[in-house]
């Protein structure tokens, strides 16, 4: 008998490092790892942000693999793009990629395990069966444990188009798993980059400009190296002038102003002893590669303000933009309507403000380097990390640790560059920590975001064209291809965009998480317009996109997008009197491959709108792990609303105007719906994501139920900011 | 030397008294289940208990800790079995996981206090921890649910 005594919990699939295992691992593939004594261990290899890959990925693999899911334990993989596939967490791409080769994975080593027995037994490989980790063979009544035939079967060739279970069959995917990790963390383990620790290590902290725009000028570090436990104190280049970097490396500031010591207190503490002249960068020309080869980016020097970023955009929005879709005659079709409404509408700079500040640990010598921290694309971040350190690939390696919150913030590499010429030029093993305030200063936030909405609409009320400019600083959220484009006749899509020293990067469902918010506002007001239900108003554009669809290229699936909408309208008592207390608001939005969409009930106590309950449906294909999906979809509803009344990063002379939760106003306990329903459209296709897809439609159902409980449209965000609702130059509302 | 008792243990640390109790915890002693966010109250991940009191670890200085009682996350139970720590792994309350030690000990000390809270006393008691993966919701029913189990082991 094998004796599981070293599983303290039985009940629960585990993280690896949580307990002493054996260490006879016979590495069956590179996600399956089985010792003798039957212990099986997988390994995710995506990095966990707290989409729950860590349990919903290895899932996967058990469920092909065919053993029982309490008995695994699970661990973190290193980065190993040969082994571990693609190992990028972002675009709510995780299941989608992995779903195919994590299956392939758990069924080729069950493939191998049965040729180890068949070949030990002296059988066919065809009589051989298996149940929750024991292979049979019922005509010789023989029988094992896969640990029995582990070492033999990591010996065997990896077999190629093994066949994978009927979805109909599965035992552990579909069924709510609980989080491998929740006992870590509930009992605060080091889990996080910032519990990292390694011997000898210091601590590091930049400096950095107090604006974008401004670079260093000159230092004096005499009373800092002063103060107990201070090292060293520096400055030095990220980025030698001309060095081409990666696609997603981005830099705001390249001087650092390093400050190394024994411990964050005393860094942070020296650090006020610093004496710095700072100075306007100027223009910045920057090499950027990626695919097709580097280009050369200009990076303007000027000190931005908001209210002149806002007074730029409106500039701009009142320009004809570069066409990126015509369908039809848009411009006859304005001409000849009988009535025209034009909305425009904006939002903010956005800071992720993961909980977790941006840190990274690196140890580099002139050999090799260790570096490891939270970081959703370590594949990314390689290239350009082993050009920084003039080491070859295989001799770096990079391990993930928990991330406290990513958001798409942990995509971008600098700071893991950071710590890694940091570490070289000290010689020692260093953690860099940024500060909060240094996390929320620094940049690569969600840009600033306008769009202008226009709907025809001829003597019958009928739609008979519609358009949308968008713009931003510096990028526009527009994905010219998406709904209403291919349900209206004359369709035009035009963009803008202003360039800025404020860097911008990914920021959960990017350009979405405007669109979404401003289009489905839109509709709800042209749905009014017209004298239509919201919902109804959506599903007959939807039937038209399906029947007869305008132009090509249309991104979504007409059926499934209605299918949420039909699913939403259903479960959400929609037009039923009892929910006629709650201001309702509705909205629903297609991206990164999923269908989302929400009813927002909201009521106003003492003038404050709270949301009390909401209703959401997902059309994500086949939902991996039910429970942990829903609690995914519940933080996305719950950010959304947060972001939608409060998000907003503002800037005077290229400073920052929020760098702390004193002044950025984040949701809090007190402020989130009693009741959050969750549901899925059932049906068997391939799963696409979910980290995303929820998160748009929260703004747009939000500004609609407001406008049910005020009175008032809300175009400009955040809805609960009184200095953005006074703000008169970014209101922009004509009917004519 | 400052004498200090963290976790029912005895320790002593050779560190300037001004410095936060934070860092003293995680980058002293290496207990990191207690987390920076903010460094100025304002978010909660930093929360331990100061003779049952919550405090913020990171505005407190290590010489307010002396002669008292420091409860950390390590130290809320044996072996993890807080009441508020079985409620949140069965309705699976993390996503990220980095404010969780912050808000079970807000909670810990709430059920400390009340052994029945109301949804008002909930909100009064958690609103200074922050959550950005908007796992409220289910903080909000695991400190029911905790306050259940405490009741019902309590009998």
């Amino acid at each position: 008998m094998i004796s599981f005594t070293w599983l303290p919990e039985a009940g629960l699939a585990h993280n690896a490092k949580d307990i002493p295992l054996p260490a006879d691992w016979n590495e069956v593939t590179g996600y399956i790892k089985i010792t003798s004594d039957n212990i099986i261990k997988i390994i995710n290899p995506n990095p966990e942000f707290g989409q729950n890959v860590m349990t919903s990925l290895p899932m996967m693999v058990a469920e092909e693999l065919d053993v029982e899911w309490k008995k695994v334990v699970v661990e973190m993989g290193p980065h190993d793009s040969v082994k571990l596939g693609p190992q990028f967490t972002g675009g709510s791409n995780s299941m989608r990629m992995y779903w195919r080769p994590l299956r392939e994975a758990g069924a080729a080593a069950r493939n191998m395990l049965m040729q180890a027995a068949a070949q030990t037994w002296g059988v066919p490989i065809e009589e051989i069966t298996t149940k929750a980790g024991m292979l049979y063979h019922e005509k010789t009544g023989k029988s094992g444990k896969y640990g029995e035939f582990a070492s033999k079967a990591a010996g065997i060739a990896i077999p190629k188009g093994v066949k994978l279970k009927d979805v109909k069959n599965f035992k552990i995917v579909r069924s709510s798993q609980k989080n491998v990790e929740s006992s870590k963390i509930v009992s605060g383990k080091p889990l996080f980059g910032l519990d990292y620790t390694h011997e000898g290590m210091l601590i590091a902290m930049i400096e950095h400009p107090p604006a974008f725009g401004m670079k260093l000028k000159t230092f004096d570090a005499s009373q800092s190296l002063k103060m107990p436990g201070i090292k060293d104190v520096f400055s030095m280049k990220l980025y030698e002038d001309g060095f081409e970097q990666g696609g997603f490396d981005t830099r705001t500031f390249n001087d650092l102003l390093v400050v190394v010591g024994k411990t964050t207190w005393e860094v942070m503490q020296a650090r006020k002893k610093l004496v710095v002249q700072w100075e306007p960068a100027g223009e910045i020309k920057e090499k950027i590669g990626g695919r097709g080869g580097a280009r050369e980016v200009i990076v303007p020097g000027e000190l931005e303000t908001s209210s002149a970023q806002y007074a730029k955009m409106q500039e701009y929005a009142n320009k004809p933009g570069q066409v990126v879709r015509k369908d039809g005659d848009p411009e006859t079709a304005f001409k000849n309507a009988a009535q025209v409404i034009e909305r425009t509408y904006n939002a903010p700079f956005l800071a992720h403000n993961c909980m977790e500040p941006i840190n990274f640990f690196a140890h580099v010598t002139d050999e090799k380097a260790l570096v490891a921290g939270p970081l959703q694309a370590p594949g990314w971040s390689e290239p350009t990390l082993a050009k920084l350190l003039n080491l070859p690939a295989d001799k770096i390696e990079i391990q993930m640790t928990r991330m406290g919150g990513g958001f798409g913030r942990r995509a971008y590499g600098h700071y893991l560059y950071e710590a890694a010429v940091i570490s070289k030029k000290v010689k020692a093993p260093i953690k860099l920590i940024y500060t909060r305030e240094d996390d929320m200063t620094y940049g690569i936030y969600r840009p600033m975001y306008t769009a202008t909405y226009r709907a025809a609409l001829d003597a019958n009320k009928n739609l008979i064209a519609f358009s949308v400019k968008g713009g931003g600083i510096p990028e526009h959220a527009i994905h010219a291809n998406r709904f209403p484009a291919g349900a209206v006749d004359n369709y035009l899509a035009e963009t803008w965009q202003i360039p800025s020293n404020i860097t911008i990067g990914a920021f959960r469902a990017p350009r979405s998480n405007f669109n979404a918010a401003a289009e489905q506002s839109f509709l709800d007001e042209l749905a009014e317009a017209m004298g239509k239900d919201p919902i109804d108003f959506r599903l007959e554009l939807l039937k038209r996109a399906k029947e007869k669809p305008v132009g090509k290229n249309n991104e979504y699936d007409a059926d499934r997008y209605a299918g949420v909408l039909k699913l939403l309208k259903e479960k959400s008592g929609w037009g039923k009197p009892e929910n006629n207390k709650y201001h309702r608001g509705v909205a629903a939005y297609f991206c990164h491959n999923s269908y989302a969409g929400h009813v927002v009930d909201m009521v106003i106590r003492n003038g404050k709108p709270y949301v009390e309950r909401v209703y959401s449906a997902m059309d994500c294909g086949i939902v991996i792990n039910p429970d942990a999906a829903t609690n995914m979809v519940e933080g996305a509803v719950i950010d959304g609303i947060g972001n939608a009344f409060y998000g907003k990063l503002s800037h005077k002379e290229g400073k920052a105007e929020q760098n702390n939760f004193n002044r950025y106003r984040v949701i809090r306990h007190s402020e989130v719906p009693k009741k959050i329903e969750v549901y899925f459209v059932q049906n068997d296709l391939d799963p696409t994501g979910l980290g995303e897809p929820p998160f748009p439609p929260v703004f747009g159902a939000v500004a609609n139920a407001l406008y049910k409980g005020t009175n008032k449209r809300y175009y400009n965000q955040p809805f609960l900011d009184p200095a953005t609702q006074n703000n008169n130059t970014n209101t922009n509302k004509k009917t004519f | 030397m400052i004498k200090l008792n963290i976790n029912k243990k005895p320790i002593e640390v050779d560190v300037d008294p001004e410095t936060p109790l934070l860092w003293v915890l995680r980058d002293t002693i290496g207990l990191v289940g207690t987390k920076y966010g903010c460094g100025m109250a304002q978010c909660g991940a930093c929360v331990v208990h100061l003779n049952g009191v919550a405090v913020r670890s990171c505005v407190t200085k290590v010489s307010r800790a002396v002669g008292q009682k420091v409860v950390t996350i390590e130290g809320l139970s044996e072996n993890n079995d807080h009441p508020l720590q079985k409620a949140w792994m069965e309705l699976d309350v993390p996503q990220c996981g980095y404010c969780q030690s912050g808000q079970i000990m807000s909670a810990a000390v709430l059920l400390n206090e009340n052994k029945n809270p109301t949804d008002q006393d909930i909100n009064n008691a958690m609103e200074g921890n922050i959550c950005r993966c908007g796992t409220y919701l289910r903080i909000h029913n695991a400190i029911k649910l905790a306050a259940e189990i405490q009741r019902k082991d309590s009998k």
